[in-house]
């Protein structure tokens, strides 16, 4: 870790924007549980509150040329890599103007402009996928870093193990962001894994790996910084564990047996769009106008992205076979 | 109430955490409601005061209901009057209806994949030969009938099995039901049973003996023996019956075994079929195999299992194939005397007609007695009717010793 | 059709490593990963030989990780290249089914037509070699069941050379099932052979009285049958169907029209086989033109033995062919 790359570059700008990413993603999500329960979207739907720091720390530190493997907790990502809210949000409703044509819904958004690989239900399912575009960009001899974003649960799975084999034996440079939210769907880390410092399981692979604060925008992004250089310098993957926590309920249908109000509220304290305001304010960053401007702004956006949806058209049932083979075939 | 869930269909609300007054905003727990995987907090998406509580505790109700009445802030700044429920219905659905199919429109069929199939069957081109379903074929060939001169109403003109029977001014009355019931081609039995018989009559030379029987013995030992018995093993006159037949058999072998090919063969076993009559018209004689070797209780027990099974049309192939001699009854709803017509390859049928009150002579004194006659058809190739006599009367003489059977 | 060009000698093995070394020399994106490709050679020596040609890059060698390395296939083709994955056999492939059916079947019709994977997975498949019940299977009918993938069967030694390239040339993700039985299998090919069709059936042998429809592992013993039944006057044609997934249901449909009657020879297990959709098939669109049921020749359902007569017993050979054939045509 380089001195250049220690230091947290937080202008006013910069770090209003980090803000404002992570109440977009909130308020979105947000959104997204109305519009669930009123039936618009439909499905299963995986909420990021809680999380935001982690998309927003590590995104925007990648190049437009670098790939995203994401998990079906992916809207914050792919909103702060700039997939549209509005086709986002149609995709969500099924609308042949989602970003997947509607094909995917909530677990499948994709977006190839933004080089967005999913959006996978599969837990474990994008990590060789991210080792297979990783080879693919060093057999080129590019200069390409695939970030793989997968939740602790994933750790348990054979794919997990064989895939940072892989990355490790073949010298790939895949950047694996664990983002440990202490619960797989409904069970805690502490009775699946049998050694729960996950970053430490990095090291059997011998690849270079770290721990940092998921709650917090500002070591997020810093180590972010520090891992994606190491990556694109090294050719080498990298292992980034944050350490985070979901707010919401793992899904809209989930009762939540396994865990106790209390637990979820202390989180509530701590969590990163309260911390990092606090702290703007404490440090006299943030002014109120910014903070309703913002809001104003996230408001809006998500208000157009709903008209959007509602606007969008259903796709043709006649094309429903369409696009399973490509349209080459005779 | 709120959709959490694609498989939720419907809530119980169990707590509510406002009342009308309370002021709420977007994101506050306003209720609880138990749902299959347990109780979850609901949250209102809007800012105001509760109104009005529509739904009451411990009820449960579809998705989509209103629950409660709320006055956004919105509208109290507009002074309007209307107010709006908490969870809006979805759109264009009042109750728990499933969300509405989109304006799709019509549907069509959809564009075939990449490799194209042909669609629906090779119909063959004018000038072809009409094609014809196997089973209106197999009925052709049974009648005699050329399908060639038929006009087919089946897919593309093809002849099927209607067409057949129409040109032989044959109205099938509802066969299907038929089938369905019992679980048998009863047409088909119907054919094989005609085949079968008129084979036997043209070549088997039978020749009939008739015996008459004082059963009372036999129906005292009878209801003595079911006093103690529940219904479903009591037993009937029909397994005395055809353990007193397979027990004479064992004796008179040329009454018990096949002919064929111009040969008689005795069986080793005595295998007796039991004719059993099957509703809508059909007739079957599986065989109760060993049935000299048995106990009675057994037997009887075997017979209803048969009868049952065969009405069911659940008999075994070996059941069909391995009698080695028949007995046939028609039990209290027949006539006094039955001939039967004899199973090829078998070679002889004993029939049972109906026990009747008549007067006879028991010990110089005239009494009413249960008579019942028994017949025997058999195949004069094999035995003639000393040897049939003998046996006839040897299956009688069984029927006066009930005990013994 | 022009003058007779060279032909030469050669299996079904080598008829494979040539079109891997011609699909690599002539695109730069071709690479073969799999395990024991590189060093050992290939475990049937299909690529031995390449890894001197080709480099360690190219030629490579993985661990024991199929899901791991057939999802790392997946995404190399998502990002551009046009590997060949080798999954060692179908037996071994179970492992990597998620990958195959949650990623690379799915990732078209899921990202709404963005993304697709046009990779190559070749496996070899089939019994015959007393390897018992965990390497004996054949499942290229399971695979033949996912819309999103190909699936091909190559029974002779053009078709071994040729398939692999118009695979690779395909956007979408082609599985090639190579019967283990066939990679000794020598035989003559024109010295300029090359690609050839992935999606028609073949004619192997005309015939009128019976339509024998098989592919893979069990060609070979269909035309021995064939010309058995031939001296028994029994003219018998045969269908290589080549392609299980789509199925060239215009030839096969042609033929039973021709001959009225089928019988389908699958490697598979009976119940739930491809020989069902044939014969599915067959009942849809070819009813009017039958005289006689579709017969089938399974593999019987149990897991295959070890004991060489025990084996045989179990997967479909040529007199169990020519029994069915015969009762198709009424003769015991």
């Amino acid at each position: 870790m380089t001195a250049i790359t220690d230091k947290p570059r937080l202008s006013r700008a910069h770090s209003l924007e980090l803000l404002k990413q992570m109440i977009r993603i909130r308020r979105f999500e947000d959104k997204c549980a109305e519009l669930y329960t009123q039936e618009k979207i439909r499905g299963f739907l995986h909420l990021y509150d809680g999380e935001e720091a982690v998309a927003v720390g590590v995104i925007p530190v990648l190049e437009p040329r670098d790939r995203i493997v994401a998990t079906y907790r992916e809207h914050g990502h792919a909103l702060v890599r700039g997939v549209p809210m509005t086709t986002a949000l149609a995709e969500m409703y099924g609308k042949q103007e989602g970003c997947s044509r509607g094909r995917g819904g909530s677990m499948h958004l994709f977006d190839r402009s933004t080089n967005f690989y999913g959006g996978n239900a599969i837990v474990g399912g994008g990590l060789p996928l991210s080792v297979g575009l990783a080879l693919a960009d060093r057999m080129r001899g590019e200069n390409t870093v695939t970030a793989c974003f997968f939740g602790e649960g994933a750790v348990a799975e054979g794919e997990f193990h064989e895939s940072l084999n892989l990355a490790a034996l073949w010298g790939l440079p895949v950047l694996f962001v664990c983002e440990n939210n202490l619960y797989a769907m409904g069970t805690a880390l502490a009775i699946s894994e049998s050694e729960t410092d996950i970053q430490r399981k990095a090291a059997c692979y011998r690849i270079a790996s770290e721990a940092v604060d998921g709650m917090d925008v500002v070591a997020v992004e810093a180590a972010a910084r520090r891992a994606v250089h190491a990556v694109r310098e090294s050719g080498k993957p990298y292992f980034l564990e944050c350490r985070t926590y979901r707010l919401r309920p793992h899904s809209m249908f989930d009762a939540q047996l396994y865990r106790d109000k209390a637990e979820v509220d202390a989180w509530r304290h701590k969590e990163p769009i309260v911390r990092f305001k606090g702290w703007l304010e404490a440090n006299h960053m943030i002014h109120p106008d910014d903070l309703a401007r913002m809001e104003a702004e996230v408001e809006a956006e998500v208000a157009e992205a709903v008209a959007f949806a509602e606007r969008g058209t259903w796709e043709p049932v006649e094309q429903l076979t369409r696009f399973t083979y490509s349209d080459q075939a005779a | 109430m709120p959709s959490l869930g694609a498989d939720m269909e419907a809530g119980t609300l169990v707590e509510w955490l406002v009342k009308p007054g309370d002021r709420v905003k977007r994101g506050d727990i306003v209720a609880v409601v138990e749902t299959q995987k347990g109780a979850i907090e609901i949250e209102i998406f809007d800012t105001g005061q509760i109104e009005q509580i529509l739904v009451d505790l411990n009820s449960k109700v579809p998705v989509g209901t209103p629950l409660a009445r709320i006055r956004t802030d919105l509208e109290t700044a507009a002074g309007a009057a209307t107010p709006t429920p908490v969870t809006p219905p979805p759109a264009g659905a009042i109750a728990a209806a499933p969300r509405a199919s989109p304006p799709a429109p019509a549907p069509t069929a959809p564009t075939p994949t990449a490799a194209p199939l042909p669609q629906g069957p090779i119909v063959p081109a004018a000038g072809r030969r009409v094609p014809v379903s196997p089973a209106a074929r197999r009925l052709a060939e049974l009648r005699r009938v050329d399908p060639s001169a038929i006009t087919g109403s089946g897919p593309g003109g093809a002849i099927v099995r209607a067409d057949i029977e129409r040109s032989l001014g044959v109205t099938t009355p509802v066969p299907a039901e038929r089938k369905r019931t019992i679980g048998l081609d009863l047409d088909a039995m119907r054919t094989a049973i005609a085949a079968a018989m008129a084979r036997s009559k043209r070549e088997i030379p039978h020749y009939y003996l008739q015996h008459q029987v004082d059963v009372t013995p036999c129906e005292q030992w009878i209801a003595r023996a079911n006093e103690a018995r529940p219904p479903d093993s009591r037993l009937l006159m029909g397994a005395l019956a055809v353990r007193a037949v397979a027990l004479a058999a064992r004796n008179f072998t040329a009454f018990n075994g096949f002919y064929r090919e111009g040969s008689y063969e005795p069986a080793a076993a005595v295998h007796v079929g039991v004719a059993v009559a099957i509703r809508g018209g059909g007739l079957a004689a599986p065989a109760l195999h060993d049935a000299d070797r048995i106990s009675l209780d057994e037997v009887m027990a075997r017979m209803r299992d048969l009868v049952q099974r065969t009405r069911a049309g659940r008999i075994r192939s070996s059941e069909m194939s391995d009698p080695t001699i028949t007995v046939s009854s028609l039990g209290e709803r027949g006539v006094e005397a039955l001939y039967g017509i004899i199973y090829p390859p078998q070679v002889s049928l004993v029939g049972f007609g109906k026990i009747v009150a008549r007067p006879w002579l028991v010990d110089g004194a005239i009494g009413p007695r249960s008579v019942l006659t028994i017949t025997l058809a058999a195949d004069h190739r094999v035995s003639d009717g000393h040897a049939g006599a003998l046996f006839l009367a040897d299956i009688g003489k069984r029927l006066q010793e009930p005990e013994n059977l | 059709m022009t003058a007779p060009s060279k032909t030469v000698e050669l299996s079904y093995r080598d008829a494979m490593r040539e079109a891997i070394r011609d699909a690599m020399r002539r695109d730069t994106t071709v690479f073969l990963m799999g395990e024991d490709v590189g060093r050992y050679g290939g475990c049937y020596a299909v690529s031995k030989g390449l890894l001197a040609e080709f480099g360690p890059e190219r030629i490579r060698d993985t661990p024991l990780s199929e899901s791991g390395f057939t999802g790392a296939g997946i995404g190399a083709a998502m990002a551009g290249m046009r590997p060949i994955v080798e999954l060692m056999t179908v037996n071994f492939s179970l492992l990597a089914l998620d990958q195959i059916l949650n990623t690379a079947a799915t990732v078209r019709h899921m990202s709404g037509n963005q993304f697709s994977a046009p990779l190559v997975i070749r496996m070899a498949t089939g019994a015959g070699r007393q390897l018992a019940a965990q390497h004996s299977h054949s499942l290229e009918g399971w695979y033949a069941h996912i819309p999103g993938i190909k699936v091909l069967a190559p029974g002779t030694l053009e078709d071994a050379r040729g398939m692999l390239w118009t695979a690779l040339q395909d956007p979408d993700p082609v599985l090639i099932f190579e019967n283990v039985m066939l990679y000794n299998m020598t035989g003559k090919l024109a010295a300029d052979a090359g690609a050839v069709d992935i999606d028609k059936a073949a004619v192997r042998r005309a015939g009128r009285d019976v339509s024998l429809i098989t592919y893979g592992g069990s060609l070979w013993k269909t035309l021995d049958a064939a010309t058995a039944l031939a001296a028994e006057n029994i003219d018998a044609e045969v269908i290589d169907l080549r392609s299980l997934r789509p199925l060239d249901d215009a030839t096969i449909m042609r033929s039973v029209a021709k001959t009225r009657r089928a019988v389908i020879i699958d490697e598979g297990w009976r119940s739930g086989s491809l020989s069902a959709e044939i014969c599915t098939r067959i009942m849809e669109q070819a009813f009017w033109e039958l005289d006689a049921p579709v017969g089938r020749v399974c593999s019987e359902e149990v897991p295959i033995p070890y004991s060489r007569h025990l084996e045989m017993a179990a997967i479909p050979q040529v007199p169990r062919i020519i029994a069915a054939a015969k009762a198709a045509l009424g003769r015991a």
